[in-house]
């Protein structure tokens, strides 16, 4: 089974455009959104929920106000200033650690474990979709990912699919982290902007950290073609394979507006005919089986 | 006052809105608390005065000391440290530094060591001070090194806060303690959808909020105005979709230094702020 995960570093420059285009081109695939605390992908894909669970990831500490008798310690011990000063818990700081449990010395303070999202299993039309939605406020993304991409590959092993296709979160920290380790490749989505090619290096250093062969996409390269050059030659230099440039074109958002894949709505523009060829060209580099 | 960005969708705008603002108004610091994409400086080419590493600190057991009872093990909820007999493992990745196992063990075998997580640059670009962090490739949590950001914040004078883009921790972190917080979004479904997601987590949070709408004439969203009617969320500017906006962004130029027509939209979005916080 090959795993490739659709990253960025920079939000915004086209990762959940191009996921949901390979997920229809695939035809048979199992896709994950991984960008967990702000899905999209569902808004191309229409998944039907098939499965619904809760997801358990955090503890938070909880203090019994009858036992309590003020002392402070847990307030003093607590790295995370999550105890206030009237020595009640602030449910956005507290990390579940339990060490205010430990040194109260009348055991006022317990664990409880939270409800910090859900994760679904979904049917879509091109195949199977593994997702999930973090509860407003909850901060366990990275342990929600690791779940989203478990439940990927139980989808993949029953229906005998030889591909996840998972589209990543914005960003290098613990999400990102999750959604490309042990993956087959990393497709970098960047655009021709500063912060496009900054952001760019970050992430093809995140997938040199975790052996992940990365590969790069230029979005909208037109839009300004001096910068296009310098990511190309960027990833020239350190010997990282180019495998798309996609051209500007308003119909990609206007696909977007109409809930469909760009190749889906608009098959024959120039867009969506460099996101096939670039799904034909990693195909070729991952010893895929071309579907389009 | 401190003014949070944010936007849940990335690429909506945020760091162009937090610059943009950053240099209309006087007496202003702008901390770009996007550590694991900084992008601020990129803008505004700061010339740095200071840079600090930053550290995490994480257990390292003594093995002399260490009898295998497997109680910091047990504690971690974090699964970032294994006793098995003969050797101990500690998994810096996944290790809060909440220090508990260190209270756990019983025969004192565990101290700290510093585990860096990244660096904090200061600058200046004219008698703007910017802060901004860079989260080292490989460490997997942002928020302890946007909490060591925000101890740099200079009190004395207005502060825009650039947050990162989703709505999970690092977010929260950001935003955490602002008087108000700007939601940038684009009216296209993604951005639209997004923008709900951040709103029930600042409504949950209870920071007031507004809302820009950037690249106005892209999608079709009037759902965007709509829900920001019926949900009392006022809209603070509305930016055009302009190829020159995009251009001067794609070479790393705040737009309002080259129309600066702009300066003063930005200064009045900030007025309205001030009085609707102090209201």
């Amino acid at each position: 089974m090959k795993q490739v995960t659709i990253l960025s570093g920079k939000g915004g420059t086209g990762k959940t455009t191009i996921a949901a285009a390979f997920a229809v081109l695939v035809k048979k695939a199992v896709v994950a959104d991984c960008d967990v605390d702000a899905p999209n992908l569902h808004m191309l894909l229409h998944p039907e929920i098939l499965e619904e669970r809760e997801f358990r990831g955090s503890k938070m500490a909880v203090i019994d106000e009858t036992k309590c008798i003020k002392c402070g310690i847990c307030r003093e011990k607590c790295r995370f200033d999550a105890i206030t000063q009237n020595l009640t818990v602030d449910p956005f700081s507290c990390e579940g650690c339990g060490v205010c449990a430990i040194v109260c010395p009348v055991n006022a303070v317990t664990l409880t474990e939270r409800v910090s999202g859900y994760v679904y299993i979904s049917k879509i039309r091109y195949g199977f979709m593994s997702h999930a939605l973090l509860k407003p406020g909850e901060a366990n993304s990275g342990k929600l990912v690791t779940a989203v991409r478990q439940n990927a590959k139980l989808l993949a092993e029953k229906e005998k699919s030889n591909l996840i296709i998972i589209d990543g979160p914005p960003g290098i920290g613990c999400p990102a982290m999750a959604s490309v380790t042990g993956v087959d490749a990393g497709l970098v989505v960047t655009e021709p902007t500063l912060s496009g090619i900054h952001d760019l290096e970050r992430a093809i250093q995140l997938l040199r950290h975790f052996n992940v062969r990365p590969f790069v996409c230029v979005n909208m390269y037109d839009i300004n073609e001096d910068n296009t050059e310098k990511a190309l030659r960027f990833c020239e230099e350190n010997d990282v394979k180019v495998v798309g440039k996609i051209p500007f074109n308003p119909v990609v958002t206007e696909a977007m507006v109409n809930g469909k894949a760009i190749v889906e709505y608009s098959p024959k523009c120039d867009a969506a005919k460099e996101v096939a060829a670039m799904w034909r060209r990693l195909c070729s580099e991952l010893s895929l089986e071309v579907t389009c | 006052m401190i003014v949070a960005v944010a936007s849940g969708k990335g690429g909506t705008g945020k760091t162009t809105l937090a610059v943009n603002l950053a240099v209309s108004i006087d007496n202003a610091q702008l901390l770009d608390c996007d550590v694991e994409e900084p992008n601020a400086h990129l803008l505004l080419n700061p010339t740095i005065t200071c840079q600090e590493e930053v550290y995490r600190l994480i257990p390292s057991v003594n093995e002399q000391l260490c009898s295998y009872c497997g109680k910091c093990a047990v504690f971690c909820q974090y699964n970032a440290i294994l006793a098995v007999p003969g050797k101990n493992l500690v998994f810096p990745e996944l290790c809060h530094g909440c220090g508990g196992c260190i209270l756990t063990c019983p025969e004192k075998a565990i101290g700290e060591v510093k585990n860096k997580i990244g660096v904090i640059k200061e600058g200046f670009a004219d008698d703007l001070r910017i802060v901004f962090g860079e989260l080292e490739v490989g460490e997997p949590m942002a928020a302890p090194l946007i909490r060591e950001l925000k101890k740099r914040l200079d009190r004395s004078s207005n502060a825009i806060l650039d947050a990162p883009p989703g709505a999970g921790c690092p977010v929260i972190e950001t935003v955490k303690g602002s008087d108000f917080c700007i939601l940038v979004t684009e009216p296209t479904p993604f951005g639209f959808h997004d923008l709900k997601v951040i709103v029930k987590v600042l409504e949950y949070m209870n920071i007031s909020h507004g809302v820009v709408i950037n690249r106005v004439g892209v999608g079709d969203k009037k759902e965007v105005y709509e829900y920001c009617e019926k949900k009392d969320i006022p809209i603070l500017l509305e930016i055009p979709y302009q190829r020159r906006i995009a251009e001067l962004y794609s070479r790393g130029v705040p737009f309002s230094l080259e129309m600066p027509e702009w300066i003063s939209k930005f200064q009045e979005l900030f007025e309205d702020v001030k009085k609707m916080v102090n209201k």
